[in-house]
C-alpha cells in the first residue's frame, strides 16, 4: 500500500453555552429514523422556535431538516424540492405553522452576519432551522435547542441524538417526547 | 437589425460585485469590459468559500467597479445608453445594494433602467458568446443551482428539472472536504480522480431509477462517507490509490447521472438548436466528454461557455439587459430587490423557491 494520507480531522463541534443541559437523547437506527425524529419534532414547531443541528459532514443535519421542512408543509411538502442553503446560506419556505428558515451557518465568517441575513428578525418571527451554529457558539438564542447528531464509532448507519436546551426551556418540553421516544 | 446601444451591467447577488460594460454591433453585443471583485481568495480554513454577504461590502465596490469597468471600456458614463442590474435572486442585501446603485445612474443620466433575474443571466450567456438560437436546451450549473432550462426567447424559460438537494459544485466541494483535498473541491477531485478506478467502488446513481429531469447529489456525499469510513476502519487509513479510486467513483457517479438526466431532458423538446452547460461542471474534461456525446446522440451542437462568462459576471447581466431592452422592457425606480424569483414563473409552483426570504 502507498502512502496513507493524513485525513482532515473533523473540527470540534461547539460546547452549549453556560445553563445549557442535556435535556434527551437516544439512537437512531439510520436515515430513515432521522426523518421520522423531524416528523415526530413538526407538529410542536411554532413561529418563533429555532432548532440548531449541529453534526459532522454528513451526520444527518440536511436530512433531518428536509425532512422537517416537509412534514411542516405538508401534502405538497412531499415533493418539494428543498436546495441545500450551503451556497445561499438561508433559504426560506411557507407553511401553515408559519415562515421557515433554513440556513448554513458554514460559510459564514461574521457572527454580525446573522444580522445581515435576516437571521435575527427571523428567529423571533419564523421557525428557524440552523445548521453549523458552531460558528456563532456561545452566543446560541436562550428560546432554541440544539439537536446534535453523533454517529458511533463503528456503526456509519447509526446515529445518536442529544437535545441541549436551556434549562427550564419550554421548546424542549414540547419536543421532549419525540427525542425520549 | 437592433440599433446600437452601450448598455452597463452590475451584478452582487451572491458573493462578488461586478460590473460591464456591452456594445450593441449589428447583430453581435461585443464586451468591451468585464470587472469582478471577488471574495473568492479569501478561502476560508474551514474548506469554503467566505461569502462576502454584508451589503456595505457590496454599496464599497459598487461605484468602484463601474468606474474600473468604464475605464477599461474607454466609456465615459454620458455614453451608456441603459443600465441593467441583477434585481434577484439572491443575498437580499448585496441585490438592494446593486439596485440602489442601479437606480441612482440611471436616474442621474435621465437613461432607461433595466432588472434582470440572475439566473436569466447565466441562461441567455450562450447567445452572447457562441451566437445561440433559441430554442435550446440549458444545463446551468453555478454555486448552489442545478437546473435544466428550455430557452425559447429573452424572457421564456421553462424549467424541465433540477437538483432537489445539493449541487454537483457543493457535493465536490464536501467530497473534497471528506478525503483531506483541499478547496474548491472540483478541481482537486477530478485531479485525484486521473488514477483512480471508478469500478472499485459501488456508489448510487441518485433518482436514475425514476422519470424526470430532477437530480440529487447529497446521498452520493453519504455513500463517498461511508466507503472512506469503512476503510479507515478495515486499514487504519487512507492510501492514495483509495483516495483516486473513491474521486474516480464518485465523479463517474456524477457523470452517469449528468449525462443520463441530459438524456432525458433532450427526449421529445422537438426542434432545439443545441445543447447548452454552463458553470463548473464544464470545466470537468469528464463530464464535458459525456454531455458532448450525449448532444451529438441526440444530433445537436455542444456549447460550453468560457468559464469566466459562467461564473458569477456582469457583462452576462449586461447581455440579458441588453435583450430585454429590444423587447421593450424599461423598469423605473420602482424596480425591486427579490431574493427569490423562478425563471419560470408557469412551471408547478417550486415549494424550494420559496416566496420570500432573508429580509424580505
Amino acid at each position: 500500500m502507498s502512502r496513507a494520507i493524513i485525513l482532515p480531522e473533523d473540527p470540534d463541534l461547539a460546547a452549549a453555552p453556560a445553563g445549557w443541559v442535556v435535556v434527551a437523547g437516544r439512537a437512531l437506527a439510520g436515515p430513515e429514523a432521522t426523518a421520522a425524529l423531524a416528523r415526530a419534532i413538526a407538529p410542536v414547531l411554532r413561529a418563533g422556535d429555532t432548532i440548531l443541528l449541529q453534526g459532522q459532514l454528513g451526520a444527518g443535519k440536511s436530512h433531518f431538516a428536509r425532512a422537517l421542512i416537509r412534514a411542516l408543509m405538508g401534502p405538497e411538502g412531499e415533493c418539494a424540492e428543498i436546495p441545500s442553503p450551503t451556497f445561499t446560506l438561508v433559504q426560506a419556505y411557507d407553511s401553515a405553522a408559519g415562515e421557515i428558515f433554513h440556513a448554513d451557518l458554514y460559510r459564514m465568517g461574521d457572527p454580525g452576519e446573522l444580522v445581515e441575513l435576516g437571521l435575527d428578525a427571523a428567529m423571533e418571527e419564523a421557525i428557524c432551522l440552523i445548521e453549523w451554529p458552531d460558528r456563532i457558539a456561545p452566543d446560541w438564542p436562550a428560546t432554541a435547542i440544539c439537536l446534535r447528531l453523533e454517529t458511533p464509532v463503528g456503526a456509519a448507519e447509526r446515529r445518536e441524538v442529544t437535545m441541549l436546551a436551556p434549562e427550564g426551556s419550554d421548546l424542549a418540553a414540547r419536543c421532549h417526547v419525540a427525542v425520549a421516544a | 437589425m437592433p440599433l446600437p446601444l452601450t448598455i452597463l451591467g452590475l451584478e452582487s447577488s451572491c458573493d462578488d460585485t461586478g460590473a460591464a460594460v456591452l456594445r450593441r454591433d449589428g447583430d453581435r453585443a461585443v464586451i468591451l469590459s468585464n470587472v469582478v471583485a471577488s471574495q473568492t481568495d479569501l478561502h476560508a480554513a474551514f474548506g469554503g468559500v467566505v461569502p462576502e454577504i454584508a451589503a456595505r461590502a457590496h454599496a464599497e465596490k459598487l461605484d468602484i467597479m463601474v468606474e474600473q469597468a468604464l475605464a477599461e471600456a474607454g466609456v465615459t458614463l454620458p455614453e451608456i445608453d441603459a443600465v441593467a442590474v441583477t434585481a434577484g435572486p439572491g443575498l437580499i442585501g448585496g441585490v438592494l445594494s446593486g439596485v440602489m446603485a442601479a437606480k441612482g445612474l440611471a436616474m442621474g443620466l435621465g437613461k432607461p433602467l433595466l432588472g434582470v433575474n440572475h439566473l436569466a443571466g447565466h441562461a441567455l450567456t450562450p447567445v452572447l458568446t457562441d451566437g445561440m438560437r433559441f430554442p435550446y436546451l440549458m444545463l446551468l450549473v453555478s454555486g448552489g443551482h442545478c437546473q435544466f432550462l428550455r430557452v425559447d426567447g429573452p424572457q421564456e424559460f421553462r424549467r424541465l428539472g433540477g437538483t432537489i438537494d445539493d449541487a454537483p459544485g457543493e457535493a465536490f466541494d464536501k467530497v473534497a472536504r471528506l478525503l483531506g483535498l483541499p478547496q474548491p473541491g472540483g478541481p482537486e477531485v477530478e485531479r485525484a480522480a486521473k488514477s483512480g478506478d471508478p469500478a472499485r467502488f459501488d456508489l448510487p446513481r441518485p433518482l436514475m431509477d425514476r422519470p424526470g429531469c430532477d437530480l440529487s447529489f447529497s446521498g452520493l456525499k453519504t455513500a463517498v462517507l461511508r466507503a472512506r469510513d469503512d476503510l479507515v476502519a478495515a486499514q487504519g487509513g487512507l492510501s492514495e490509490q483509495d483516495r483516486a479510486d473513491l474521486c474516480a467513483g464518485f465523479q463517474a457517479a456524477v457523470a452517469d447521472v449528468l449525462a443520463g438526466k441530459s438524456a432525458r431532458a433532450l427526449e421529445g423538446q422537438g426542434a432545439l438548436t443545441g445543447f447548452a452547460v454552463a458553470g463548473g461542471v464544464a470545466a470537468n474534461a469528464t463530464f464535458r466528454a459525456r454531455l458532448d456525446a450525449v448532444a451529438a446522440a441526440a444530433g445537436l451542437p455542444f456549447v460550453a461557455p468560457p468559464l469566466a462568462l459562467c461564473t458569477d459576471n456582469a457583462a452576462m447581466i449586461a447581455f440579458a439587459g441588453l435583450l430585454l431592452h429590444e423587447v421593450g422592457q424599461r423598469d423605473d425606480l420602482t424596480l425591486s430587490a427579490r431574493p427569490r424569483w423562478p425563471l419560470d414563473t408557469a412551471a408547478a409552483p417550486l415549494i424550494g423557491s420559496g416566496k420570500k426570504g432573508a429580509k424580505a
